[in-house]
């Protein structure tokens, strides 16, 4: 009885997003302020009633109710608690569910925080994602429903893909899904603005926030995801320009690009029709990043096939979301007036050309990612193109992105001091130029030395700012959020470049066959190779390797890499890693070898590799910080700000 | 006109999509013929993936037929055909050699530790200049070359167990291999 519960509360919530959707929209065309009104109890009832059915599914994982068809093939009786939780969302229609009460998160989070935004504009907004959660609720309920009956039940399930067996994947997919459904408010509030004609730039200060809230979120889901994939995929990567990789990939190039043009449209008033371009994009981007994950298109042999009409299905409503909101562009884009005029050394310049790189690199993923239906489309068959297409093209184009980023702050609005910007170019250079010196000295190749004349370079760039605002502006006002927000993203794009290209410059790696009692050197460490014993969890059992690492003769870690065969048969690495802020020990256990208990074993050491994470969290920081603006939730500005000085604007306090 | 560009690049993806949906409703992945086929296999002189001292050439080869598989540790389908190789490498009943693509061997290695190696021997081509006179698009892609050196038969993408079933035992049995019985 329970199970259809959910499927009973998810219809009522269809219904509740079909009221959100249309009345208020027709309310803010006919400027009937009772339909207006019901926008925000339609936002908080659907909420309501998603999040019942979702803890309705939640239920059947921790009761184990296997006559519901979902909770069988994603869970098993010896599951432990916490991944039969996260099992919730461990296969496609879950993660769907979770898609949509996250969406309504953000809905009803927009309904309480938008009492400063005019009434119409509200209702809009609210109306746009309403529009959103139908289809999604749509395909949920004709194709994906998670609440499908088994009879008659097994008496054990299948259990979650071990895979997915890992704590990063229980925070995962909700950080992620909270960045890609989080570009929906921009999307919304950009919709919102077309449609209303109002186009001032009020509306993007006030999408401001939510943008960068959302791009946080995903900042955060990316990183996650990249840590997992080190951790649990057992070969010591981070990154794999894989098409789930890519697909929250590029939302995230977007929504840099976008959450940096919005400053130049509230600021300035330029860059209007960029800025509403960038929000129907970011979300486009979201919604094809499920489009090419779910329907199958790419991945021909995995299971999704089985029902093309969920595949049909998503690129109809893509089509109807994105392809009426690019039409609605076009029909009412023209109207927009151009902003302040800017000179071509400028701050707008400098956004324009990292806008455009940004842009660039995402239209780069895309392609990379599509090739293999381009290729089957004209007979070439269906073939991947891997990192020797992304790396190269990728750094290509992000390297002058990195080379303007000391000059952005620097840089004023409308025109910027040339002389100033010199010297700032001689200082982050002469800071980058020792320090890749240093790097030579201390003996790392090219991309050592690169990583750390650009990490460096960054991070001085950083300081100088965060000094010139210490010395020239008056206490109190030094470091407003959007500012610090700002500095401490890009003092992290310098930590996650020195992560990035120190590690992949400096790791070394083995394969080694190794009898018990046998050490190998790697770098300065002694890998000490104990020996292999049987080990049982919950729901598999192991084969656990013991290795001490000495460091001149002392101890430093005690690894315990693991093979593990899980109650469904599937084989699954877990490597061992010994985490510290300079480097990471890690150790893979491959297969047995012989019968006197050697084993081959992939050492690695790791030098710098939490540091991209944490210039990855850093970036994440900024962007919540910068939401947290109080400038940001004021209903109009009380004047222009001074150019150059905008982040000393006016401050009111939170209506 | 400008403003509509962004929906008129968008409806090309729309129709690509489309493409991409029909297809895989109509068909399962195909071969795609090559002008090689019929022809001799390009000469080759490649180390093996897990011992660069011993190079394997054209010539060691020839005598009897064998599979020669593309693969590559950054290709996203290759772990998809994986398994497919996993299960099926030793029902053929022919040798099946791994070429390494554009890899580094430290990850190629490492690949196939974490998910077991299908292959009779790997061979190993960092530049991919060699995969150029295979006319090799990218990875995977799968030739059964006969014992006279003479490609007989390419498949571009993942192996399955349909193609193999439908369209590789097929050629297998022509050239006098026997698969197993349950193909």
């Amino acid at each position: 009885m329970i199970p259809e519960l959910g499927e009973v509360a998810l219809i009522l919530a269809l219904l509740l997003a079909l009221v959100q959707c249309v009345l208020p929209l027709l309310g803010a065309w006919r400027n009937n302020a009772a339909l207006m009104a019901v926008a925000r109890p339609a936002a908080a009832g659907q909420f309501v009633f998603v999040a019942l059915s979702f803890a309705v599914l939640t239920w059947a994982f921790m009761t184990q109710d296997f006559s519901v068809a979902y909770v069988a093939q994603n869970s098993n009786l010896s599951l432990p608690w916490y991944y039969r939780f996260s099992a919730v969302w461990g296969a496609h229609e879950g993660s769907l569910l979770l898609w949509i009460l996250i969406l309504n998160v953000w809905t009803v989070a927009l309904a309480a925080f938008s009492g400063h935004l005019p009434p119409k504009f509200a209702a809009r907004v609210l109306g746009v994602l309403g529009f959103v959660s139908v289809g999604f609720l749509l395909f949920t309920l004709f194709t994906s429903s998670p609440f499908g009956r088994l009879l008659p039940a097994p008496s054990n399930g299948m259990d979650l893909n071990p895979v997915l067996q890992d704590p990063g994947l229980i925070i995962h997919p909700p950080m992620l899904y909270m960045g890609y459904v989080g570009f929906s408010v921009a999307f919304a509030f950009a919709i919102a603005a077309l449609l209303g004609g109002a186009l001032d730039d009020d509306w993007v200060r006030w999408a401001r926030p939510w943008t960068n809230f959302a791009w946080a979120f995903l900042t955060a889901g990316i990183v996650l995801g990249s840590w997992w994939s080190y951790a649990e995929l057992g070969w010591g990567g981070w990154w794999f320009w894989d098409p789930v990789e890519n697909a929250s990939f590029m939302p995230w190039l977007i929504g840099t690009a976008l959450i940096h043009a919005q400053a130049v449209t509230e600021k300035r008033g330029g860059l209007r029709a960029w800025t509403l371009l960038l929000s129907i994009f970011a979300f486009s981007l979201s919604l094809l990043g499920t489009f090419l994950v779910r329907s199958g298109v790419l991945t021909s042999v995995h299971a999704f096939a089985s029902d093309p009409r969920r595949g049909v299905y998503i690129l109809v409503f893509l089509g109807v979301v994105v392809g009426g909101s690019l039409l609605i562009y076009a029909l009412r884009a023209p109207k927009v007036a151009g902003g302040k005029p800017f000179a071509l050394l400028s701050r707008e310049t400098l956004i324009v050309i990292g806008n455009l790189m940004l842009t660039a690199a995402a239209a780069m993923v895309l392609i990379g990612t599509l090739y293999p239906l381009v290729g089957d489309a004209f007979h070439l068959g269906r073939v991947s193109v891997g990192p020797p297409y992304f790396g190269s093209l990728f750094i290509l184009l992000m390297a002058p992105v990195v080379l303007l980023i000391p000059f952005g702050p620097f840089a004023r609005w409308g025109k910027a001091d040339g002389s100033a910007l010199w010297r700032v170019l001689l200082i982050a250079g002469a800071v980058a130029l020792g320090g890749g010196v240093l790097a030579l000295v201390f003996g790392g190749d090219a991309r050592a030395v690169l990583g750390t004349v650009a990490a460096c370079y960054v991070g001085a760039g950083v300081v100088l700012y965060a000094r010139k605002r210490w010395r020239e502006a008056p206490a109190g006002r030094r470091y407003p959020a959007e500012m610090t927000g700002m500095l401490v993203a890009h003092a992290g794009v310098g930590v996650f470049l020195a992560g990035a290209l120190l590690t992949t410059a400096l790791s070394v790696e083995r394969d080694v066959r190794l009898d018990p009692g046998q050490s190998q050197r790697i770098g300065a460490y002694d890998f000490r190779f104990e020996g292999v014993h049987e080990v049982r969890g919950p729901n598999w059992t192991a084969q656990q390797g013991k290795l001490t690492v000495l460091h001149d003769g002392a101890v430093v870690a005690v690894m315990r890499p693991q093979k593990r065969v899980y109650s469904g048969g599937q084989v699954q690495t877990e490597a061992a890693v010994s985490a510290g802020a300079m480097r990471d020990l890690y150790v893979a256990l491959g297969e047995p070898l012989g019968s006197r208990g050697a084993w081959a074993l992939r050492l690695y050491d790791k030098p710098f590799v939490r540091w991209l994470w944490f210039g990855g969290l850093m970036m994440m920081l900024g962007g919540f910080i910068t939401s947290g603006d109080r400038r940001f939730r004021a209903r109009r500005m009380r004047a222009m700000p001074v150019p150059g000085t905008a982040t000393l604007a006016p401050r009111e306090s939170a209506a | 006109m400008n403003r509509l560009l962004p929906l008129a690049g968008f409806l090309l993806l729309v129709v690509l999509f489309g493409y991409g949906l029909w297809w895989n409703a109509h068909h399962d992945v195909t071969a795609v013929p090559s002008p090689l086929i019929g022809k001799p296999a390009p000469a080759f002189d490649l180390p093996r993936l897990h011992d660069p001292a011993l190079r394997v050439t054209k010539a060691d080869l020839l005598g009897k037929p064998y599979l020669l598989n593309v693969f590559a540790s950054w290709c996203f389908a290759c772990g998809d055909e994986h398994p497919v190789l996993m299960a099926e490498a030793r029902e053929l009943g022919l040798p099946l050699i791994g070429y390494d693509y554009k890899d580094k061997p430290a990850d190629a290695k490492a690949w196939l530790a974490a998910r077991g190696d299908p292959y009779t021997l790997v061979v190993t081509d960092q530049s991919g200049d060699t995969a150029i006179n295979f006319g090799v698009y990218g990875a995977p892609e799968t030739f059964l070359i006969d014992a006279d050196g003479i490609i007989r038969y390419k498949h571009i993408g993942p192996l399955t167990p349909g193609v193999i079933r439908d369209q590789l035992a097929p050629q297998l049995r022509k050239l006098g291999v026997q698969p197993a019985p349950g193909l």
